[in-house]
């Protein structure tokens, strides 16, 4: 337990640096689901309620994470899906207890065989189908419910089956099923994270067409992986990239494409709505994706929106999952911005003597405002893509409603109050 | 012991010689932090809480610098306490610092050091510093990264053994007028060697009134080029080499760590240490020195320039502060009337409650207070839990924790209450003065280095603070009790502190108010005087600003200086006249000395007319005179005396015209006594036949397109020139 604190402690610090000790969204990520998968580990889990105990134990962790940097959303995404994970693993237990129940009552003879069978069959597979028994279906599990259920049982059915050996009516053995269950599916989930680019590369060569023009603004790992992926194969097309004032990361951007190959035309952000014409579509990455579609992205994500409509250009949103953020952009619990230093736009020395606070009635006449983020709401989005494939703006509450369950939108309200 | 101190000196100084680049690299970084400031510039407040404890924008400064380490790379911090050690010691251990993994936080506490110099030597004979260091006081503020920085200070340091410190500045405008940096400290002047930034003269005591800064020549021969720079700051964080440590233990008199140290490496020759500049341009870095500088670091604070270092920012353990539009930062738990208006870049922190029709801009409100109905607060520092009652009026003030201010009390700009002091009903403390429960030291201490030295730590400060009223009368001593019985209006309690040092016209230099509009007005008056004079001959100078050079000091050295000259050579004149006049010399010999003067001045003989004549009135009125009438007999008999000196010079109409025009103005300025008198004296110069009447004509004619206000002399000698004109008609 005193790792787990130094752990947490060690990543607070990180994120209390704002982004100079973790670079990206994925990275934190990564890393949260990491620190919570070995909170989960360390955690002790009594007889009754281990699913309650394991919740508490994330929740108050997840509180903390999120209050040290609740500018990342990342976190507070990440924090959910992991208690929505606890969440449908304890379901998929107790569906199984009682299929099991159900089962030995009408076969008796047989029900070694056939409690192997259903504790063989994966957690989330048996989550699937209790979410459609217990809930109304979603359009995903309506959709893709054979692939889901036929994808996942190798994964978690390699730890599943040791264990599933033993009676599932024995208290322990499901309680360390239950905790071995719940960190295979967060493992799985770090994997998605990791290989969230590859996943949303892949579907590159759907979208990018020969001699296209594209668009992008500032930097991005995940647009870079993509339009690098279409370049892969043998697509040739070109990318205007619009520098991204004040912090000027298109230039890196730029740097990166022209290193892989690809034809690259550095622009001004000013310049967008001049360049928009020629451009037949708009990708670019975004620091967050809200529950109703909207997009909280770098500052000038909303001019090149604009200038995307007013052209009818396609203005394609790339967003791993992780950045699927729950809450809705109205919330006051999401802070949507940010104010950095305002010396990224200008020089204090060179202006200091505006900044004089000695004189006159004691407040400068020169203030500088330094925004980190845009917010681009969902009618000016045309498409996202996300690892689980292309989406319309308005469908992304219902893929957001599958990664998360209601209860634990809020996180830090309730543990606040349980404080 | 000895013995021993030596083994281990020699040990490390043989690990020293044995790392190679890359020891150097792994070494962990240290840093001497000194809690103290060895100053007095925050008394009151600094009698009763250290300073590196007071709250900057509702976090105490200490943190600030510490969160700064740990984010540049510091491994380990000594921090140096001195006044209120304990105080110090008990607020780091209840701190997060001493539970940081990566970072340690360890504390050298010392009584009896009353310098900068002190503590340094002291650190040395610890032995706790193994490489190089960074040197920072516990009041800075920075988000700088010191990579850089450190990466050239080593590099240096390899090539040439005598690069000892790198001292980081940046650059900032100090203002014209006041001669001082927007931080309220004074002007600086810096000499860097563009090319190696290697300071070659640091001075921060410039002396303005004299206009002039000294350079050794030294420097110019020895350096191929210098870059002297008046708009630099010293951020006062210092990477230094282990060998500083040994310098000041070497010369036992440094103090200062400015003041001596570096004037005195800049100085010295002889063991040819070398100190350079890093200059940072992005990232922000100030020292909070006196009052004026704690306003402004707060309000670049609230501006964010501090970034990541600022109160929505949990960077060490600040309450969870959201930031609203306009600048506000607001934490949780504040309830605020509905009629409240709360302006933009204001903190207020948590449970903090402001009644209705309150006005709050531009103002950082601590933890815990309560703010009644109607009040004003501008530009304002309320630390926790002050409570002001209604219709109090606050203006750029700064008030400690647990102030009472009673209903309608006013603070004027500038004031400072320290802490627990109570304000009475509709009482007005004046401007700029300082209010603490503590009586004024009465034994000033003649070092203003030195800080309050408590060694028993405050103890007895914090029984009388706890003190109510009644307990804090008593506590007066005897002789002053009545005397210095400071009023503070009905129920109040604390002392006002008697202005020292500098006195009141200093104040407003390091006040947290803002400059005074009339004040301002005032300097740059004053500097417009002394700029006139000195406008022609800065053409050389002037691209080189920082070379202010007073008409005073050019004495004569610049022969193109003509309005310089003709007021000197006035004044040569004046004084020939005088000693003529009293020592009896012959008019031919007074004649032949002013020629001269005219020679070496390079005057024309209208300019010697007006002088001669400036000086005969001048004498005329200085001679002992009770009427007018008596003024104009000595003027005349002046004039009968010494008019042979004057005609000489009266070679053309011209010359004759200047003499009047001469006239007129001593009459407006240096001598209003002719002014009744200016008609009868143009007849008598007349009279005399110095004044020829074509000149007057010609004087009335080029008067009559002038100004009303020049056209008073003209108009009293109407008649004059009227009988003069018609005479002359006659005469055609």
């Amino acid at each position: 337990m005193p790792d787990t604190q130094a752990l947490v402690n060690d990543f607070l610090n990180k994120l209390k640096k704002r982004g100079s000790k973790i670079e990206g969204s994925q990275a934190t990520a990564r890393q949260t689901a990491e620190l919570l998968r070995s909170v989960i580990s360390q955690q002790r889990v009594p007889y009754t309620n281990q699913a309650g105990a394991l919740i508490d134990a994330v929740k108050a962790i997840g509180e903390q994470l999120i209050a040290a940097n609740p500018v990342e959303l990342a976190v507070g995404n990440i924090v959910r899906r992991v208690l929505h994970i606890i969440r449908e693993e304890d379901l998929s237990l107790t569906t199984a207890a009682i299929g099991g129940l159900n089962l030995s009552a009408v076969s008796d003879d047989e029900n070694d065989d056939d409690r192997d069978g259903d504790s063989t069959l994966s957690a989330a597979a048996v989550a699937a189908a209790a979410r459609s028994t217990l809930r109304p279906p979603s359009l995903q599990t309506l959709l893709e419910d054979t692939p889901v259920s036929a994808a996942v049982p190798q994964t978690s059915s390699s730890g599943g089956d040791s264990e599933g050996k033993s009676k599932s009516a024995d208290k322990s053995s499901r309680s360390r099923k239950l905790k071995h269950d719940v960190i295979e599916a967060v493992n799985e989930l770090i994997q998605d994270i990791v290989t969230c680019h590859e996943q949303i590369a892949e579907q590159a060569v759907e979208h990018i067409h020969q001699n296209e023009v594209i668009l992008t603004l500032g930097s991005s790992r995940t647009v870079l992986e993509f339009l690098f992926a279409a370049k892969e194969k043998k697509r040739s097309f070109r990318v205007f990239v619009a520098e991204g004032a004040p912090r000027y990361q298109g230039h890196l951007l730029a740097k990166e494409l022209v290193a892989r190959g690809l034809q690259t035309t550095l622009i001004t952000d000013s310049a967008v709505f001049a360049m928009i014409s020629r451009v037949n579509m708009v990708i670019v990455g975004a620091h967050a994706v809200m529950a109703n579609g909207g997009v909280i992205a770098p500052v000038g994500m909303n001019l090149v929106a604009l200038a995307a409509q007013k052209h009818a250009v396609p203005f394609v949103v790339l967003a791993g999952s992780h950045k699927l953020c729950p809450l809705y952009p109205h919330n006051p619990e999401v802070l949507l911005n940010e104010l950095r230093s305002p010396s990224e736009l200008l020089d204090f020395g060179e202006f200091s003597d505006c900044m004089d606070f000695g004189s006159g009635s004691g407040s400068p006449l020169l203030h500088v405002v330094n925004p980190a983020f845009d917010y681009v709401p969902p009618k000016l989005v045309s498409l996202f893509i996300t690892d689980a494939g292309g989406h319309n703006p308005s469908y992304m509450y219902r893929l957001i409603a599958d990664y998360y369950s209601a209860d634990d939108l809020v996180v830090q309200r309730r543990a606040t109050a349980g404080n | 012991m000895g013995a021993q101190k030596k083994r281990a000196a020699a040990a490390t100084a043989a690990a020293r010689v044995s790392e190679d680049p890359d020891d150097l690299a792994r070494q962990p970084l240290q840093a001497i932090l000194l809690a103290d400031s060895f100053t007095t510039k925050f008394r009151p407040i600094t009698l009763e809480r250290p300073k590196v404890l007071l709250p900057l924008v509702n976090v105490p400064m200490i943190n600030y610098t510490l969160a700064w380490l740990e984010a540049a790379g510091v491994a380990e911090v000594f921090v140096f306490c001195c006044a209120h050690s304990k105080q110090v010691i008990d607020y780091l251990e209840n701190s997060e610092w001493f539970s940081q993994p990566n970072f340690t936080v360890k504390t050298i506490e010392s009584h009896n050091i009353i310098s900068a110099g002190d503590a340094l030597r002291l650190i040395y004979e610890q032995n706790v510093i193994h490489g190089d260091f960074v040197l920072i006081s516990g009041d800075t503020v920075s988000n700088m990264l010191l990579t850089q920085a450190l990466q050239e200070h080593k590099e240096r340091k390899k090539k040439d053994n005598n690069a000892v410190m790198t001292m980081i500045i940046k650059k900032s405008k100090p203002s014209p007028i006041t001669h001082q940096s927007r931080l309220g400290t004074d002007e600086l002047f810096m000499a860097i060697d563009p090319n190696t930034k290697q300071l070659l003269y640091y001075e921060d005591k410039a002396d303005h009134s004299k206009g002039t800064i000294c350079l050794d020549k030294m420097l110019l021969a020895e350096n191929p080029s210098i870059s002297l720079h008046n708009d630099k700051q010293d951020c006062y964080i210092d990477i230094c080499s282990p060998e500083v440590l040994s310098l000041f233990t070497d010369n036992f008199d440094y103090q200062h760590l400015r003041r001596h140290f570096v004037k005195g490496l800049l100085l010295d020759d002889i063991m040819g240490y070398k100190i350079f500049t890093h200059e940072i341009h992005s990232s922000y870095a100030a020292r909070i020195d006196n009052y004026r500088s704690y306003d402004i670091v707060s309000k670049d604070i609230i501006q964010r320039w501090t970034y990541p270092y600022v109160p929505d920012v949990k960077f060490c353990g600040n309450r969870a502060t959201k930031l609203e539009r306009r600048g506000m930062y607001r934490a949780s738990e504040i309830e605020q009337s509905r009629s409240a208006q709360v302006g933009s870049f204001t903190v207020i922190g948590c449970g903090t409650k402001i009644g209705s029709n309150s006005k709050i801009s531009d103002s950082v409100i601590g933890e815990g207070c309560t703010i009644g109905s109607n009040v004003l607060i501008e530009g304002s520092y309320l630390w926790d839990n002050v409570i002001i009652e209604d219709g109090c009026e606050l203006r750029h003030v700064i008030v400690c924790d647990g102030v009472i201010m009673k209903a309608g009390a006013v603070l004027k700009p500038g004031v400072v209450l320290s802490f627990k002091v109570v304000i009475g009903e509709r009482f007005v403390v004046p401007a700029y003065s300082k209010v603490s429960l503590l009586q004024q030291p009465t034994v000033h201490d003649s070092d203003e280095e030195l800080e309050y030295a408590d060694n028993s730590s405050g103890t007895v400060e914090f029984s009388s603070i706890q003190g109510t009223a009644d307990q804090s009368n008593g506590e007066m001593t005897s002789e002053s009790s009545e005397a210095h019985k400071p009023k503070l209006g009905t129920g109040g309690v604390g002392y006002i502190w008697s202005i020292c040092e500098g006195g009141q016209e200093e104040e407003w230099r390091h006040s947290v108010a803002p400059i005074p509009e009339d004040k301002l007005a005032e300097l740059s008056e004053a500097m417009d005087d002394d700029q006139e004079l000195v406008t022609q001959d800065r053409t050389a100078l002037s691209t080189s600003g920082e070379l202010i050079s007073d008409s005073n000091a050019s004495e004569g050295d610049d022969n193109e200086d003509s309005k310089d000259d003709s007021v000197y050579f006035e004044k040569e004149v004046e004084a020939t006249f005088l000693r003529a006049v009293e020592e009896n010399v012959k008019v031919d010999h007074v004649i032949l000395e002013v020629n001269s003067l005219r020679l070496s001045y390079n005057m024309t003989s209208a300019d010697c007319a007006g002088a001669v004549f400036y000086s005969m009135m001048k004498l005329a009125v200085k001679t002992p005179h009770s009427s007018a009438s008596e003024l104009q007999q000595n003027t005349a008999n002046i004039i009968t005396t010494w008019q042979k000196l004057l005609k000489s010079y009266l070679l053309e109409i011209d010359e004759e015209i200047e003499i009047i025009l001469k006239f007129e103005e001593m009459c407006l300025e240096s001598a209003k006594e002719f002014s009744p008198l200016f008609a009868r004296i143009l007849h008598i110069l007349y009279d005399k036949d110095i004044l020829q009447e074509d000149a007057i004509l010609r004087w009335a004619d080029e008067k009559e397109g002038a100004d009303e206000s020049d056209k008073v002399f003209v108009r009293q000698s109407e008649k004059f020139v009227q009988w003069l004109r018609e005479a002359s008609e006659e005469e055609d």
